[in-house]
């Protein structure tokens, strides 16, 4: 009786002393909760080049086109985004009219259909600046007026003057040369 | 008096409703209007010319008065892919998901299946930063060779989107001179994250694009 009564009183005292050393350092820094990441993600949007799904995809397959992979698109989409081109612009109604960059509606659409932006870790990074074609897409870059010269500005960017620059060159807000890069919100 | 009062009241949903899309913003219904609708994606070189800077927008036509309120979805994984072969099939990717009012931030890495569907692998390389509140200096962290940014920002997209929608409908011949910015005053959210060029594939050509992607 009186053995069990000192062994569960020792084993008490030794377990309450680990408990004390455990727990010693709690006070000072709490254990942190586990974030979790756990789950299975499935896609809902997405985008490479700008306004490719607003302009090009018809209404009824907007969705589809955002849950198609890129390497897929083509093969899905290429024909519909020919169609829905020469629809949009004259500078495309005749056989063989190209763009500046020398495609016709065929290769043009061919390379929009992949909706993937192209990157160069080599060097200037532009959507176009005059030299520069698809080797990236800056903040300051005018993508719809670039988009719209190569949609209806002809050979030469001299065809519909009135509908290839929307006369909006430049952001609301002036960006910054460092990071975040983007100007603080209104 | 009736009539033009109708007919005022088309006018104006109609022009309500072309308002509505532009660089990807609102672009498809599933989409538009969620807090997974992405209205943009830029990928330029970084201010040090060894880095490139990816960021993404989600939540656009935010008012001033909206802001504050707006708020990055926990249930919504912002993914940046990156093809360095050019099979348009991602090599690495860059995954975004906030917790707590933090974005973490997993990669770059090689992801264990691509398309459509994700899973975060927990032993990549993570980092994060506090998302910045509206109304204060953006907060900016520097983890595992990467800069890190989350919070609202003035959309950076310029353009005359409803003009460009008059166009299309067939209610006017072609843009003004000079346009209207339709996006002017508006805001969004952004994650911006500036890595080494030297862990996306070094040199030649990246193709990338921006995924959202929803918890099921």
């Amino acid at each position: 009786m009186k053995i069990n009564f000192i062994k569960y009183t020792a084993i008490l005292a030794i377990t309450s002393l680990i408990m004390v050393g455990c727990s010693n350092n709690d006070n000072n820094e709490p254990t942190p909760i586990p974030v979790d990441f756990s789950g299975t993600f499935m896609q809902k949007d997405q985008m490479g080049r700008p306004a490719v799904n607003t302009v090009f995809v018809s209404a009824s397959s907007k969705d589809e086109f955002n849950v198609t992979v890129p390497s897929e698109q083509n093969a899905k989409f290429q024909s519909m985004f020919e169609t829905n081109l020469k629809a949009l612009s004259p500078a495309f109604a005749n056989p063989g009219d190209k763009n500046a960059l020398g495609l016709d509606a065929a290769a043009f659409t061919g390379l929009l259909a992949t909706d993937v932006l192209n990157v160069s870790l080599d060097g200037k990074t532009t959507f176009f600046d005059g030299t520069n074609v698809l080797t990236g897409r800056a903040l300051a870059d005018d993508v719809i007026t670039v988009e719209l010269l190569l949609i209806f500005g002809g050979e030469d960017f001299s065809e519909n003057p009135t509908l290839s620059d929307d006369n909006v060159s430049a952001n609301d807000k002036p960006f910054l040369t460092s990071f975040p890069y983007l100007a603080s919100p209104w | 008096m009736k009539k033009s009062k109708i007919l005022l009241g088309t006018v104006i949903i109609a022009i309500i409703g072309l308002i509505t899309v532009a660089a990807d913003h609102i672009d498809a219904p599933a989409a538009q209007g969620t807090t997974a609708d992405i209205t943009d994606f830029y990928a330029f070189q970084g201010e040090d010319t060894n880095n490139l800077v990816f960021v993404a927008n989600v939540q656009g036509l935010l008012s001033p008065g909206s802001t504050a309120a707006a708020q990055f979805d926990e249930n919504v994984l912002v993914e940046f892919n990156i093809d360095t072969n050019n099979d348009n099939v991602e090599d690495l990717v860059i995954q975004a998901i906030p917790r707590d009012n933090t974005m973490y931030f997993f990669g770059p890495y090689a992801p264990g299946t691509t398309g459509l569907s994700s899973s975060i692998n927990e032993m990549a390389t993570k980092s994060s930063v506090p998302v910045t509140t509206y109304g204060v200096p953006a907060v900016v962290a520097t983890e595992n060779g990467m800069k890190m940014f989350a919070g609202p920002r003035d959309d950076p997209f310029f353009m005359d989107f409803a003009r460009y929608g008059q166009i299309i409908g067939g209610t006017a011949p072609g843009f003004n001179n000079p346009g209207s910015d339709t996006f002017k005053g508006t805001n969004v959210l952004s994650i911006v994250v500036e890595v080494p060029k030297s862990e996306i594939g070094g040199s030649g050509t990246i193709n990338t694009w921006v995924e959202t992607k929803v918890k099921q």
